[in-house]
């Protein structure tokens, strides 16, 4: 089975510093693999190389069989990646039913079939928002939401993208225990239904139970790759995170 | 076309002392361009107003211009650090820099040269100073003491700066803030503090920058406007915020400008700094020491 | 209310207005009128790529002054009627506002602010250089005293003044479609995040480059009859600079975020200034205008239709 992402040798440099060196990384269709490392071992880098909002220098990036260096980060999107952001993004001078509206007007039409009327539009951002428990905020903005909300709505905006690929970059930073099985429990259903998911994270009792394959970055390079358990045990592993 | 080896020397000798004379102007939106990020258009604004403070009081009580800018530096240091409040509270306090703030200064800007319109009308202003007017001849090259003087004063205050900056507490506070304001803070120094100190020395810069200015050529309400071009240019075609490269792109500038207007006409000298800008955004952001 | 019910209101506004014109038969309600509506026009143009995408444009003048001074090349090169050179004029200044895009939105929107100033001094350096429309002399176009066209004799101010309210209803119309359709959710996208936007999908170079051409030809439209209205244009009053401060503080007084916006600013402040030029003096009004800028900037960001949003929201509660 070809593999869906396929990060092959990338390496990315920021004036004299080295962010990423030849990051080899490959995802097979509708796996959990959970991506760790340090503050600053590169693994926003490597999310933003993969989605185009960055160029990888050297190496090829490719998703679902085409090659994706030098493309734009919305044809990345149409593609089929989506990316939720580490801090959230959103558009703040609209509702949240209008956030998720953007996706689907710009993505989700830009790729074919035939267009949506208002209401079907309509209806289909009530859906995404309900499946967020986002529903009865639909018209509200950005600034009334709570954190774990705003949260939800980078989730619910990058789905509404309709990706074949969800990379969940720190969603769960600073929520309590409850939120962040909340967040989980939506991940889990969102790759029930056939989306790959990488989940980019510091709290480990959520990768662990999350990943079904486990990946490290250290100073921009992948240290470990394999089975969770395997990779916590890895001396390497533990060096990086309890330092020596 | 009869290029003359004289008149080709001396158009690159005096397009020398204008490019120091562009690295003074330009050294102040270096700060605040450069460092503190603030697209402070209005800078050759308060460079006019230095102008012509420098005009009042020269014709009025014989002082000479370029000592009645040292004098005006305490100033327009806190004229700019009023401006920097006002900008901070308004705008980046708010996180809505770009349109308001570009708005913002562009209305300073605009204002200003109104102002002195009705102050002063559009007339052209010259100062009166004892090297105004004599000329230093060493073999066929001609040094107008009204440039060369300027252009040595324009140096030493680029000096100034560049050892304040990499020499001083505050100095290095300044390059701090503009690379991490987060970990400056956690050092107990007060960013905003210390930016309003930068702004307030890019805005005294303005004032030295002014009475240079109003020695090279005279001066009228307009003129502020042909120097947003060369300004913005020289800062990033040097790379923004680096002092050494704003200076060899002052004096590039200088030199083609000059080159320019001996050759083809002073009517086309304007679109050089434009030209130029316009390049460099296009082809090379980063500008030639690049980052 | 749909853009085609939204357009023959406006029509039905602007034959009103020409009624009122009519009935008042003074020459000057044309030519103050004219400039009022060329403001509508420029205020909405320059909305259309400050208020909703967030990228300020310095250069308006310039847009402006090309649609003028294509007039002037196609007067000496080959004549044709005004509404043709309104066309002509959209296009050429359409073309450098795409252009100028091309070159410089990929950067920062600071640095596209810069660089509209940049490129409107190029251009009027290169006009004042170019003898075969008058160069720094200026060039003179003699206005007929009436048009004569289907059997009738219309005053040529007046016919100019239709002229510039249908352009006005045209700009008011396209700016308020915009807004509600799929293109003014990218603009917003790209005013609010343009990160976020890209990541959504949304094509956010191209769109911006929609809103360059189309704010450029908006203002070039405005700038081709005007020749005809001044009569002898020269660079410095077609490239000035109260061009540039008006069609920036019009809709940043008015308010940005709607279409609504330029329209208030444009008449409020046009008609200040109509009136402020002729009582005190033409540089005092542009002093008012400035500080206006300035005030509104700071204290209400959202300008006048944003205050009035505010009243409303707090009634509500």
């Amino acid at each position: 089975m070809t593999a869906l992402l396929h990060v092959d040798n990338i390496s990315k440099r920021f004036g004299g510093f080295v962010a990423l060196d030849g990051i080899a990384l490959e995802v097979e269709p509708g796996e959990r693999l959970g991506l760790i490392g340090p503050n600053g071992s590169g693994k926003s880098t490597l999310v933003n190389c993969i989605c185009g909002t960055l160029q990888n220098e050297t190496g090829s990036v490719l998703f679902d069989g085409h090659v994706m260096d030098g493309l734009a980060a919305h044809e990345r999107t149409h593609r089929g990646v989506a990316r939720s952001f580490q801090l959230p993004r959103p558009f703040h001078s609209m509702t949240l039913a209008d956030n998720l509206r953007i996706p689907l007007l710009y993505t989700v039409h830009a790729r074919s079939g035939p267009l949506r009327s208002t209401g079907d539009l309509d209806a289909r951002c009530h859906e995404l928002l309900d499946m967020f428990g986002l529903a009865k905020k639909s018209k509200q903005m950005p600034r009334d939401l709570t954190q774990v909300e705003m949260r939800k709505l980078e989730l619910a905006r990058a789905m509404a993208a309709e990706p074949k690929l969800l990379i969940a970059d720190e969603s769960m930073a600073g929520l309590s225990y409850s939120e962040i099985e909340d967040i989980l429990a939506l991940l889990v259903r969102l790759n029930e239904r056939g989306i790959t998911i990488i989940l980019i994270e510091h709290i480990m009792s959520a990768v662990m139970s999350f990943s079904q394959r486990l990946a490290v970055l250290v100073s921009g390079k992948k240290i470990a790759d394999g089975k969770p358990e395997d990779v916590v045990r890895d001396p390497e592993v533990v060096r990086a995170y309890l330092g020596q | 076309m009869d290029i003359s080896f004289d008149l080709l020397i001396n158009a690159v000798v005096a397009g020398l002392l204008l490019g120091g004379f562009y690295a003074a102007v330009t050294a102040g939106v270096s700060i605040s361009f450069g460092m503190l990020d603030i697209v402070n258009i209005a800078h050759p604004a308060f460079i006019i107003l230095g102008s012509y403070i420098a005009y009042f009081i020269n014709i009025n009580y014989g002082i000479d211009p370029i000592l009645v800018s040292i004098i005006m530096l305490p100033v327009f240091f806190a004229l700019g650090a009023f401006v920097y409040q006002v900008y901070y509270l308004s705008f980046e306090r708010r996180g809505q820099e770009s349109l308001r703030g570009l708005a913002f200064f562009f209305g300073l800007l605009f204002v200003t040269e109104v102002t002195l319109i009705l102050v002063f009308g559009v007339d052209y202003r010259y100062v009166e100073a004892t090297y105004i007017g004599p000329s230093l001849h060493l073999g066929m090259i001609d040094l107008p003491l009204r440039m060369l003087v300027p252009c040595l004063a324009a140096l030493a205050l680029f000096a100034a700066i560049e050892l304040f900056i990499t020499r001083t507490f505050t100095g290095r506070a300044i390059m701090a803030v503009s690379q991490d304001q987060l970990a400056l803070q956690l050092m107990a120094a007060d960013p905003i503090r210390i930016k309003r100190i930068a702004f307030g020395i890019s805005i005294a810069t303005a004032a030295v920058a002014g009475a240079l200015l109003i020695v090279i050529q005279p001066v009228e309400p307009s003129v502020g406007r042909e120097y947003i071009g060369r300004v913005f240019a020289i800062c990033v075609l040097g790379g923004l915020g680096s002092m050494p490269g704003t200076l060899i792109a002052a004096v590039l500038l200088g030199v083609v400008e000059s080159l320019t207007a001996t050759f083809y006409g002073p009517s086309w000298a304007p679109a050089v700094a434009f030209g130029f800008l316009l390049l460099t955004l296009a082809f090379r952001p980063a500008g030639l020491m690049g980052r | 209310m749909n853009t085609l019910s939204f357009s023959v209101i406006a029509t039905a506004v602007g034959l009103a207005v020409l009624a009122f014109a009519h009935w008042l038969g003074l020459d000057y309600f044309y030519f103050a009128g004219y400039t009022i509506l060329q403001f509508i026009v420029l205020s909405t143009a320059w909305n259309i790529l400050g208020g909703y995408c967030g990228y300020v444009n310095f250069g308006s003048a310039a847009f402006f002054a090309m649609g003028a001074y294509s007039s002037v090349f196609m007067h000496k090169f080959y004549p044709l009627p005004v509404p043709v050179l309104v066309v002509i004029g959209a296009v050429v200044s359409g073309i450098v506002g795409f252009g100028m895009g091309y070159l410089t939105l990929r950067l920062r929107g600071a640095f596209f602010a810069i660089a509209t100033l940049a490129m409107a001094v190029v251009l009027q350096t290169l006009v004042i250089n170019w003898e075969y429309v008058g160069g720094s002399r200026g060039a003179y176009i003699i206005r007929p005293e009436n048009l004569e066209v289907a059997g009738l004799t219309i005053n040529y101010i007046e016919y100019l003044f239709v002229l510039m309210l249908i352009l006005a209803v045209v700009a008011l119309a396209t700016s308020r479609a915009i807004e509600r359709s799929q293109l003014g959710f990218g603009f917003a996208t790209i005013r609010d995040d343009e990160l976020a936007a890209e990541a959504c999908g949304v094509p956010t170079l191209r769109v911006k480059l929609i809103a360059t051409t189309l704010s450029g030809a908006f203002m070039g439209m405005a700038g081709a009859p005007f020749p005809y209205y001044i009569g002898y244009l020269q660079p410095q009053s077609a490239f000035g600079l109260e061009y540039a401060v008006n069609s920036i503080a019009m809709p940043m007084i008015g308010g940005t975020t709607s279409w609504v916006g330029p329209l208030v600013g444009a008449i409020l402040l046009g008609s200040a200034q109509q009136y402020a030029t002729v009582t005190i003096s033409s540089a005092v009004n542009l002093l008012i205008v400035g500080l206006m800028l300035v005030a509104f900037v700071i204290i209400a960001p959202n300008g006048l239709i944003g205050l009035v949003q505010e009243y409303l929201r707090r009634r509500q509660r």
